[in-house]
């Protein structure tokens, strides 16, 4: 166990060593590079632009600004923002909270809403509710998430007035029910994708445990159906559901950065929609590194979450 | 087996579905029909519906501007200028789909060389590459699409380019497992004993094999990068106006959400119908080209 937990570790800080040369190469690579902006405006001569890069130490060789910046990162030190000065970290951990808020809550949401789905799926195979189940996914996986996004505000806040069309609490408030409030609609807007996806994996999940010996096991001695959805294959299904879980993250992050465009949420999504639109270099590159980080762990956690929950990979793993 | 059995000379003339039972099963895969003809709707009423209409996009007319949907010229209403949201909606259609359809293409011949080549070499250039892959699949598919559309020009061109770089890895993935698995097959060890060069082996014997998962994931590709133009494009990184695309029609479309819904819901319903119908289409193609599933 404890060699597979190393080994899985160091793999995954392989992979971030390459995710932070392809971050790198991404945005130095690109035309028009980190003052391109200054340039195009002709706020600034060429002796001021030749100032700056060397100020900012862009008018060294790439690999050098790559290792320079890659031995910054992992001690901590993330660079500052070339808008305001902050500490790009310290941006990020202002944000990251409203994010994580939006992304644990659509999860859970998902999970219950899409596991029912899933499971009364199984149960009633083929039936027309089944069937509706498997259309309705398809076609949540294919609504952009924004026009859902405004789907709802016209609904709910334009037409019904029930909930908050954006923001995260009203300025003045901030109490936990209208915090609840704020968070309904985007929480809603953000599962969809999730539920959907929750709800094929629960669904093959509990089809795959249904035909289990134990399974037959249960029935024959007499336990009744209930008992045996909700001890015995509801325990067993959930396991891979971990895994589905932790490789979710990334496309979590994506729906949440769109989600908060829409109902605008001061979460990551929208300081890295500014950052972008500022080409605000440093802060750009340290939350691609910081998502990248967040679904590196998503994915390790998810594996040994599994090889915890289930014995059987102990011995597969060497 | 001694009864001899009289054989028709000419052969009974048989159906294309006969003759072809991943036709057949795809026929019978009413979803994925259903989308078939979705896509053929949307493609003739972007690339020939235009020749029809008595507007194009650009047209502005001031007298007719937010026009309700239904109710007089514009069928589908007007937008703040007073442009046409149908001829509109066509023109975006052809940018949309184009986009769609070139994104992909190039993303598959990416995805599949690298694939390949990774599946067929394993060992360290195997390994290299996909790990490659996997980094790049590290990053969030928007975050990545903005990141690198803040920094380029934005034109059609670069935005096909830019949704290529960000979903390529998923058919390479694809490709290289097949190969992989294909690779150890008897028809593969028996060209290599025979001497067949590296790339006649990749080329004629291993990708023809693969070419039903490719067809699959290209498919579902399609509906991912309409998806993708859609959601840079809303986020203002895309396709630029006056240069209409499915995405960039909702851009403003939140702000007159209260008078004009119709800005909102008319390009909104024609992504979610075009990609809910490459998804079922894609998801028909797989359970007709999955063979382990007939029989």
């Amino acid at each position: 166990m404890a060699r597979y937990l190393l080994r899985r570790l160091l793999q995954s800080l392989l992979l971030l060593a390459l995710v932070s040369v392809i971050a790198f190469a991404i945005l130095h690579l690109a035309p028009g590079g980190p003052l391109a902006q200054f340039v195009a405006t002709g706020d600034l001569g060429t002796e001021d632009v030749d100032r700056l890069m060397k100020q900012y130490g862009l008018d060294r060789p790439l690999p050098i600004q790559y290792l320079d910046w890659a031995g910054s990162i992992a001690t901590g030190d993330w660079g500052n923002s070339y808008r305001d000065q902050l500490p790009v970290l310290k941006k990020i951990g202002m944000h990251v909270g409203p994010t994580l808020e939006l992304m644990v809550s659509s999860t859970l949401l998902a999970m219950f809403i899409g596991g029912m789905i899933g499971i009364l799926g199984a149960v009633r195979r083929y039936s027309f509710f089944d069937h509706l189940a498997t259309i309705g996914a398809m076609v949540a996986l294919s609504i952009p998430t924004f026009w859902f996004g405004l789907a709802v505000i016209y609904v709910f806040s334009v037409n019904l007035g029930w909930l908050p069309a954006g923001n995260r609490e009203t300025i003045g408030d901030g109490s936990f029910i209208d915090r609840l409030q704020h968070l309904v609609a985007p929480c809603i807007v953000l599962a969809l994708v999730s539920t959907a996806v929750w709800s094929r994996y629960m669904r093959s999940s509990m089809l795959d445990v249904v035909n289990q010996d134990y399974i037959r096991t249960a029935k024959s001695k007499g336990v009744p159906a209930m008992q045996i959805l909700l001890r015995h294959a509801l325990r067993n299904a959930l396991l891979p559901m971990i895994t589905i879980t932790g490789l979710h993250v990334s496309t979590l992050l994506s729906g949440a950065l769109v989600t908060e465009t829409v109902f605008t949420w001061p979460g990551m999504g929208r300081l890295f929609l500014d950052s972008v639109s500022n080409r605000d270099y440093p802060v750009v590159m340290g939350m691609l590194m910081f998502t990248a980080c967040m679904v590196l762990l998503g994915s390790l956690v998810a594996d040994l979450l599994y090889s915890v929950a289930d014995p059987r990979i102990k011995g597969a793993s060497k | 087996m001694s009864t001899v059995q009289t054989v028709p000379l000419v052969p009974p003339r048989r159906s294309l579905a006969e003759r072809y039972p991943a036709l057949r099963r795809f026929l019978r895969h009413r979803a994925a029909l259903l989308g078939v003809g979705i896509v053929l709707f949307m493609t003739l009423l972007s690339f020939v519906g235009p020749l029809l209409m008595p507007f194009n996009a650009t047209d502005t007319d001031i007298r007719a501007r937010l026009a309700v949907p239904f109710a007089g010229p514009h069928v589908l209403g007007t937008d703040p200028l007073g442009r046409d949201v149908l001829a509109r909606l066509m023109y975006a259609g052809r940018i949309s789909l184009a986009v769609g359809f070139a994104a992909t293409a190039l993303s598959v011949v990416v995805g599949v060389l690298v694939g390949l080549v990774a599946g067929f070499y394993r060992g360290a250039i195997g390994a290299a590459l996909m790990r490659f892959v996997d980094a790049m699949l590290c990053f969030p598919t928007i975050f990545l699409l903005l990141a690198v559309a803040a920094l380029i020009e934005p034109s059609v061109t670069s935005i096909v380019l830019l949704i290529a770089l960000a979903s390529w890895m998923e058919v390479a993935r694809v490709v290289e497992g097949q190969i992989r698995s294909l690779r150890e097959r008897d028809f593969a060890l028996a060209a290599e004993s025979l001497g067949a060069s590296d790339s006649r082996i990749m080329f004629r014997e291993l990708l023809p094999n693969a070419v039903a998962p490719i067809v699959v994931a290209a498919t579902l590709n399609i509906a991912h990068a309409i998806l993708a133009e859609s959601y840079i494009s809303f986020l203002g990184f895309g396709i630029q106006p006056p240069t209409p695309s499915w995405g960039n029609m909702l851009e403003n479309a939140q702000s007159y959400l209260t008078n004009a819904p119709w800005l909102a819901i008319v390009p909104g319903l024609a992504i979610t119908l075009t990609v809910t119908s490459f998804n079922f289409i894609g998801d028909g193609l797989r359970d007709a080209l999955d063979a382990k599933l007939d029989r």
